[in-house]
């Protein structure tokens, strides 16, 4: 059948699933901005800025499991959608991004908004293509869509030219996908997780880390065997978070420079680390020649390129973690860690790092824990970058999957806005709770518009500092206090959100809080509260860099007697 | 321990394989030594011979990295595989009538070709492994090198079939086609 690449793109699309495209239109694209009505089953949602569809996308792909879609013009459009694919990158999320390009007679000649966006995203996607030919495009897509979503999911990256967008030809939907060098390994190799089994068979002092894998791999069920039959607790990493319920009388926190003491005393004092999807990164690891020091490591993941490449795995297993659970459940045996886990249990309660401090003034954490008893934990927190995301992984009890969407790796300050509204479009029938700070909050504010037009429930919690906190409190701890740079003339925030159209309160004391909160969840449409919180607060306990993990600081007493 | 490794890569023909390859090689901070390409006798494929300095763990960390590029087929290390290596090396060198022949004699020790003549240089064709180029091409130095170009080494391991041989009984091309699990299609979309 004769169609254009337009049209071929849309059929593509909806062949593969995809409901919807967060995108922002320009020159270039305006053949398929044309075509867009034909397909009313695609939804397209216009975003303010790119780097919002580019997040949307990423929280959509993380909240469903299906991959996300933005779309940018040629130029700008495109160099816009970068941030957010380095973010989708070092997250793994799965995300195709398609630009515009100029036509096919004009690249290479610096034609008005021409940028090789191709050439710019190399070492941020897993696979990129400049489309030349129309009759190519299927197969582009197809291609494009399989890798971004197989093995360990990432962003991939299509540039088509205008005319390609205009071109007539034949279609076909290919049926296979023809990449000979391609080859995710799904299954560990036996003779390694035998190794394994033996390992956690006769150890004393077992800790799983489970990472982001076990969330795209799905392998809840299988982690929750391994760690009740063998007895392991289990510490999850910051975007692990979730992957096991934190309600789990096994669940011992997350990891890393703002994790759980007694999370990093069990790794650092254990004989035996399952390392589950994580990547060691060097947040969750602190100084890595003393992590874990005396414990052999069994390192699991899809990706071969990660065994090894931050600490060396004594058993390295390549493979998807359900399937490679699923044969290790079969060969553990039951066991019960009894003195072990009473330790973990003695560490926490001389490490209570999710306790809320009784404090006269508004903290950040109070509010957070507020959000928890109001939701009942039954919401999808999406959250910024910086002190409140910390405080939002630290005092929010996590027990569904998915249900915390945070920008990890990158650290990309401006996801929380974009990002809750992938995940509230990914998951219309759940509540979602935006979480940000007032420094990323303005980074992508103009997404309040986007909310507004596709009528959103979100509820947004903006913790006005005043402060860029978290580089903040780095100065202050690190740098003796010589503030600079970190100070905000914020506007009033409320104000913006009525500018906008978008219901908002200001909250300022601890008794304001929950009323607040109340209000918004019975808000039909967006809602955004601006809590006025303790300027100087810090995030504790704090792994100060070139630090170990159990040389954490802890809140400074007696600033304030713990709330038991 | 830090030495000269042989990278070998058998890549699908398409544009931007290169580009990714170097970028990831450079993120690494690896200062490639040489790089040679060429197809092979299967359509559609090149191979590509990659030599750099560096430890060997970390040439196998990038290894894997560069594995993980799509278009990559295999890619494999031989540098302790005993390979047979060679580059090719085109000199032209100043000779005047005085210094012509004491050149052809240098050339006649390595059996390195003469491919043109003129008035007051000749263009000499050197085939050897790195280091016999290179003494080559310092014997030559004295007599004044006008231009130089070298191809890089290429390097095949010795013996039987190496990490790259197709086996031609397999098809090579691996079509993958996504089926969803039962599982899969259940998910809850929430």
């Amino acid at each position: 059948m004769m169609k254009t690449g337009a049209e071929i793109l849309c059929e593509c699309l909806l062949k593969e699933g995809v409901e919807v495209v967060f995108g922002f239109p320009g020159g270039v694209l305006l053949p398929l901005y044309d075509t867009f009505p034909k397909y009313p089953e695609l939804r397209h949602i216009l975003v303010r800025h790119e780097q919002g569809a580019a997040h949307a996308a990423d929280a959509y792909a993380r909240v469903t499991g299906k991959i996300g879609v933005c779309l940018a013009t040629s130029g700008p459009g495109a160099t816009n959608l970068v941030t957010g694919i380095a973010n989708a990158y070092l997250d793994s999320a799965p995300m195709l991004a398609i630009t515009g390009q100029v036509p096919t007679f004009f690249i290479g000649k610096d034609a008005f908004q021409e940028v090789d966006i191709t050439g710019v995203t190399i070492p941020i996607t897993k696979y990129n293509h400049l489309v030349l030919d129309a009759a190519e495009l299927a197969e582009y897509i197809r291609e494009a869509i399989y890798v971004a979503q197989s093995g360990r999911p990432g962003p991939v990256l299509l540039d088509i030219p205008r005319d390609v967008l205009q071109t007539k030809t034949d279609f076909v939907f290919p049926e296979k996908v023809d990449l000979p060098g391609y080859k995710p390994k799904l299954f560990g190799h036996p003779a390694q997780i035998k190794k394994a089994s033996d390992l956690i068979n006769t150890v004393e002092r077992p800790v799983i880390i489970a990472g982001r894998g076990v969330n795209v791999s799905r392998a809840f069920a299988e982690l929750k065997e391994l760690a009740e039959k063998s007895q392991i607790p289990v510490v999850t990493t910051f975007l692990g978070i979730g992957c096991f319920p934190e309600s789990h009388v096994l669940s011992y926190g997350w990891l890393g420079m703002h994790g759980m003491g007694y999370a990093n005393k069990a790794i650092h004092h254990s004989d035996l680390v399952v390392a589950i999807g994580m990547r060691f990164d060097d947040r969750a690891t602190g100084v890595v020649s003393a992590f874990a020091p005396q414990a052999r490591i069994i390192h699991i993941d899809i990706d071969a390129a990660e065994i090894g490449k931050n600490l060396n795995a004594d058993v390295p297993i390549v493979g998807d973690i359900k399937n490679v659970l699923q044969v290790l459940n079969k060969q553990i045996t039951k066991r019960e860690h009894v003195s072990w886990l009473s330790q973990l249990d003695e560490w926490r309660a001389i490490h209570p790092a999710t306790e809320v401090r009784d404090h006269e003034g508004l903290l950040p954490q109070y509010i957070i824990r507020q959000i928890h008893e109001v939701t009942k934990g039954d919401t999808i927190i999406v959250t910024d970058v910086g002190q409140h995301q910390m405080w939002a992984g630290q005092y929010f009890f996590y027990d569904k999957p998915n249900s915390f969407v945070s920008s990890g790796g990158l650290g990309t300050m401006g996801f929380g806005l974009p990002a809750s509204i992938g995940a509230k479009v990914g998951a219309p029938h759940e509540t979602v709770w935006c979480i940000c700070g007032d420094g990323g909050f303005q980074m992508t504010v103009q997404e309040l518009a986007t909310m507004v037009q596709e009528n959103l429930d979100i509820n947004i919690a903006v913790m006005n500092n005043g402060w860029l906190g978290m580089v903040r409190q780095w100065q202050e701890l690190i740098y003796e206090k010589r503030y600079f740079g970190t100070q905000l003339y914020n506007p009033d925030f409320v104000k913006i959100a009525e500018a906008y159209g978008i219901k908002g309160v200001k909250v300022n004391k601890k008794i304001d809080v929950r009323p607040a909160i109340e209000k918004a969840m019975a808000h039909k449409g967006p809602f955004l509260i601006e809590f006025v919180v303790e300027p100087e607060e810090n995030v504790y306990p704090f792994v100060p860099p070139g630090k170990t993990l159990v040389e954490f600081l802890e809140m400074p007493s007696p600033s304030g007697s713990l709330k038991k | 321990m830090t030495r000269k490794h042989i990278l070998v890569a058998l890549v699908q023909d398409k544009p931007g394989v290169l580009n990714r390859i170097a970028s990831t090689l450079r993120r690494r901070n690896f200062n490639i030594e040489s790089i040679a390409v060429g197809h092979i006798e299967i359509p559609h494929l090149s191979r590509m011979t990659i030599t750099l300095e560096g430890d060997d763990a970390k040439v196998e960390q990038v290894r894997k990295q560069l594995d993980r590029v799509v278009e990559v087929i295999r890619i494999s290390d031989i540098t302790y595989e005993n390979p047979v290596e060679r580059e090719m090396a085109m000199i032209k060198v100043k000779a005047s009538a005085s210094t012509r022949s004491e050149i052809i004699q240098i050339v006649d020790i390595f059996r390195a070709n003469i491919v043109d003549v003129s008035p007051d240089s000749l263009i000499i064709v050197a085939v050897g492994n790195q280091e016999k180029v290179e003494t080559f091409i310092e014997l030559l130095r004295g007599f004044g090198i006008r231009e130089l170009s070298r191809t890089g080494t290429i390097a095949l391991p010795r013996g039987g079939a190496g990490p790259l041989t197709i086996d031609e009984s397999k098809p090579l091309r691996h079509v993958v086609e996504h089926v969803l699990t039962e599982e899969e299609e259940n998910l809850p979309n929430w």
